[in-house]
């Protein structure tokens, strides 16, 4: 049975609104320029492909279903399973379902704490006790283990070298079929990296990711590659669901905030008059609330009401759902307030042009004005701006979590990862798995999104278009 | 200039009266004191009794906008909205949730945060200035392309990482510095090293790319070329031509922050321990007392309109070009 949260159903209303928005740009060639101007940077193009690797795991993350209990008897009712999963929870079932007692290495095959064990004897002994999961296949761990690591780090890599190169293929000849180009000269240029499109640095990333997904894959079926935490969760498994909750805020607050901030932004600076005070009342207002301290005051008073409507929600993923969007709301009315009144001023300006000015005295009405005349010229603001605020928002997340005003302390979140593992750097020895694996993930997502913004800037700004 | 700063600060005022009407209603109208309390005393089994003792105790046992038992003045002066709404444009903050006085608490809490706040600051623009006129002064060679990698690089770690990262080599590995804690006087000065060090590091990346920005700007401009014409060396325009002209939009971005100095940094300081208003509003936050992030929004806000005032002030000052309109 499927089941709907929110923030699912933002996402894939998002995704839809891509979609529709890439087949229309596709037709018309002004859309298409600077778009073209993107595809020749390999920069972007590789953090392109890292981007798409993120934003797949977590729309896999974001079909969620309660799958059907096996029942005996009637057929007409099916019973469900109280428990809400994913389908990437469904795909990485090996690593959610192997747990430890507590704490453990990366690769370790013994616990990080010391435990009493009864020994065959009837003695009781202070020790390290082997893992559950991690690294059972072997007999004599500290021998064997960084052969068997390299052994099966080797073969993975080769799968993910076969697979790459069955991938590239593939794209090489349809691409050769539609452009009409025999397979080895199309194959030549690609190499010495003299296409329009940047195919060869995008084929170089997309063949590191493979091939460390396809080792990450076959390791973490046999160890707990980032070590497990304090309830002996396997890390890796919360950084690979922590991508779902990143890309949530970072995209669905664009989604939430774009419809107040385009609106009003072109309203106040087209009609002007007491329409553009009572604008710039409104934002100057809000955005003169220190934006922490706003953030905080709004998830105290939700907190307030969980606290008193606890029995409303089905499901303790629900409630963490709604506190997920509600925190993406949130963050959407801090963060309207820059772009509407660059959106103003940017209308401001519009507003005097001549093809304006003729078309007021033709007579058009100022809907269309709005539509056809001015919001075509100011997207390539809002676009900007929101590719910009994206990595903003996903470092921002850690830092709300950290201070107990983000997600749900439940939910997956790399602040929450880092939260739970700063307690612990007082430890001897140290518990860095955990922040190394957030700040693996994090950092790799914002730098591509980072370096990708920069290039989508360079290319969308007419002021830099002119220069360069 | 002095009527100009009159109007400004009375436009202010309705800005103001927005921020605490906000505030009230998303205190006290969206959660009624009822809601406030039940969650403040713990939700199950809580008696009429229990939470009308504890508004009362509180004074929120008053009505929220007009108290019909009282008689003259008192039937608007005599409810939660004038007591702890109307009393912060006094800069009166009343008591805490916990019943400590606010304002004394601020005004004790005030100079740590400074203390970390202002050498931040300043050591930050000293380096990132340095380092984006380097980059520019190197523009178009491999040094400035690796620099602004860097630069992005730098800016893709979270705060909180460059904060663990500085604890753990700094204080834990190299024992240099204590984790965290706070002394007064000049005990303080290796308490606040860390704290200092790791914000300056931590804004370098944004910095520099943002003033690599800035420069490179001015530099396409005449005056420049000109200074070129005449013979001038490429260090003279640098200095002596680009950077001053550049302080313009540096300086006046400097003035909107300085009054939000005093607030501190939430993150920082409660990493490291120091007892400062961003610590205070973090320990606010997570035990839920409403009056202390009451009081915080709107010291927060009336703050950052000083800095908006000050910077319109300052651009006519640096600027004469700039007309009071």
């Amino acid at each position: 049975m499927l089941v709907l949260f929110w923030t699912d159903a933002l996402i894939f209303l998002l995704v839809g609104v891509v979609v529709v928005f890439a087949l229309y740009a596709r037709r018309r060639e002004h859309l298409r320029t600077p778009w073209r101007q993107v595809a020749r940077s390999g920069v972007a193009m590789g953090s392109l492909v890292v981007l798409g690797f993120y934003v797949t795991i977590g729309l896999l993350d974001s079909v969620h279903f309660r799958s059907a209990l096996h029942t005996n008897g009637d057929h007409d009712q099916v019973q469900y399973a109280n428990e809400i999963l994913s389908v990437f929870d469904w795909l990485a079932a090996p690593l959610r379902a192997r747990g430890e007692k507590t704490y453990s290495a990366p690769f370790a095959a013994y616990l990080y704490a010391k435990q009493t064990i009864d020994l065959p004897d009837g003695r009781q002994q202070r020790q390290f006790p082997r893992l559950k999961y991690g690294a059972r296949h072997l007999h004599h761990p500290e021998t064997e283990k960084t052969a068997d690591i390299l052994v099966t780090a080797m073969f993975a890599a080769g799968k993910g070298l076969v697979v790459w190169g069955v991938l590239c293929s593939a794209l090489i000849a349809g691409l050769g079929k539609r452009r009409q180009q025999t397979f080895r000269s199309l194959y030549a240029r690609m190499c010495a990296g003299r296409t329009t499109t940047r195919w060869r640095s995008m084929l170089f990333t997309l063949g590191v990711l493979i091939v460390i997904a396809f080792v990450a894959a076959d390791l973490s079926l046999k160890y707990h590659i980032f070590g497990t935490d304090k309830v002996g969760e396997d890390v890796f498994y919360q950084a690979l669901k922590s991508i779902r909750t990143g890309l949530v805020i970072g995209t669905l607050t664009a989604l939430v905030m774009l419809p107040f901030a385009v609106l009003l932004g072109i309203m106040a600076g087209y009609f002007g008059g007491w329409v553009d005070d009572v604008i710039q009342y409104l934002y100057t207002t809000l955005s003169s609330i220190p934006g922490v301290l706003l953030i905080a005051a709004a998830v105290l008073i939700l907190q307030v009401y969980l606290d008193n409507h606890a029995d409303e929600f089905a499901s303790a993923a629900e409630r963490a759902d709604l506190r997920l969007l509600f925190l993406c709301l949130i963050l959407g009315v801090t963060s309207w307030t820059s772009l509407c009144r660059y959106l103003r001023g940017e209308t401001l300006k519009l507003r005097g042009s001549d093809y304006i000015q003729a078309a007021t005295a033709l007579g058009v009405r100022h809907f269309t004005i709005i539509t056809r005349h001015i919001l075509p010229n100011v997207m390539h603001i809002v676009l900007i701006t929101v590719v910009l605020d994206f990595s903003a928002l996903v470092l921002a997340e850690a830092v709300l979590s950290y201070v107990q005003i983000g997600v749900d302390p439940t939910m997956n979140s790399w602040g929450n990862m880092i939260n739970s593992a700063r307690l612990e750097m007082a430890r001897e020895p140290i518990v860095w798995w955990s922040l190394l694996s957030a700040f693996i993930f994090m950092f790799s997502l914002v730098l591509a999104a980072n370096l990708f913004s920069d290039a989508l800037r360079d290319a969308f700004d007419p002021r830099l278009r002119v220069q360069g | 200039m002095i009527a100009y700063i009159v109007r400004r600060t009375l436009y202010a005022v309705p800005i103001l009266i927005g921020v605490n009407l906000l505030t009230f209603v998303l205190f006290f109208v969206v959660n009624t004191p009822d809601d406030i309390a039940r969650s403040q005393l713990g939700d199950r089994r809580v008696t009429v009794q229990a939470i009308d003792t504890w508004k009362r105790s509180h004074g929120y046992h008053k009505p929220l906008f007009f108290n019909e038992n009282a008689s003259g003045p008192g039937k608007v002066t005599d409810t939660v909205f004038f007591d702890k709404s109307v009393r912060l444009f006094g800069f009166d903050f009343g008591r805490s949730d916990s019943g400590r006085d606010i304002s004394y608490d601020i005004g004790q809490r005030m100079w740590p945060s400074l203390a970390i706040a202002v050498p931040t600051l300043v050591v930050g623009i000293l380096v990132n200035i340095t380092f984006g006129l380097v980059i520019v002064f190197f523009r178009g060679t491999y040094i400035d392309f690796w620099g602004v990698v860097t630069c992005v690089t730098l800016l893709s770690v979270s705060s909180l990482f460059y904060i663990i990262g500085g604890q753990y080599l700094l204080s834990k590995l190299f024992h240099l510095v204590p984790i965290s804690g706070y002394d007064t006087g000049v005990n303080a000065f290796k308490f606040l090293l860390l704290p200092v060090v790791v914000g300056v590091i931590s804004g370098i990346g944004s910095g520099t790319r943002w003033y690599r920005t800035l420069f490179l700007e001015e530099i396409g401009k005449d005056y420049v070329r000109t200074a070129r014409a005449k013979g001038l060396s490429e260090q003279v325009v640098l200095f002596r031509h680009v950077l001053r002209n550049a302080l313009i939009p540096i300086l006046t971005g400097i003035v909107v922050v300085l009054p939000l100095l005093f607030m501190g940094s939430l993150i920082v300081e409660s990493f490291f321990g120091v007892p400062g208003l961003g610590s205070y509003t973090i320990d606010a936050i997570q035990r839920q007392d409403f009056a202390i992030v009451r009081s915080m929004v709107f010291l927060g806000s009336v703050l950052y309109i000083i800095g908006l005032l000050l910077t319109d002030i300052s651009y006519t000052v640096v600027d004469p070009r700039v007309r009071l309109q």
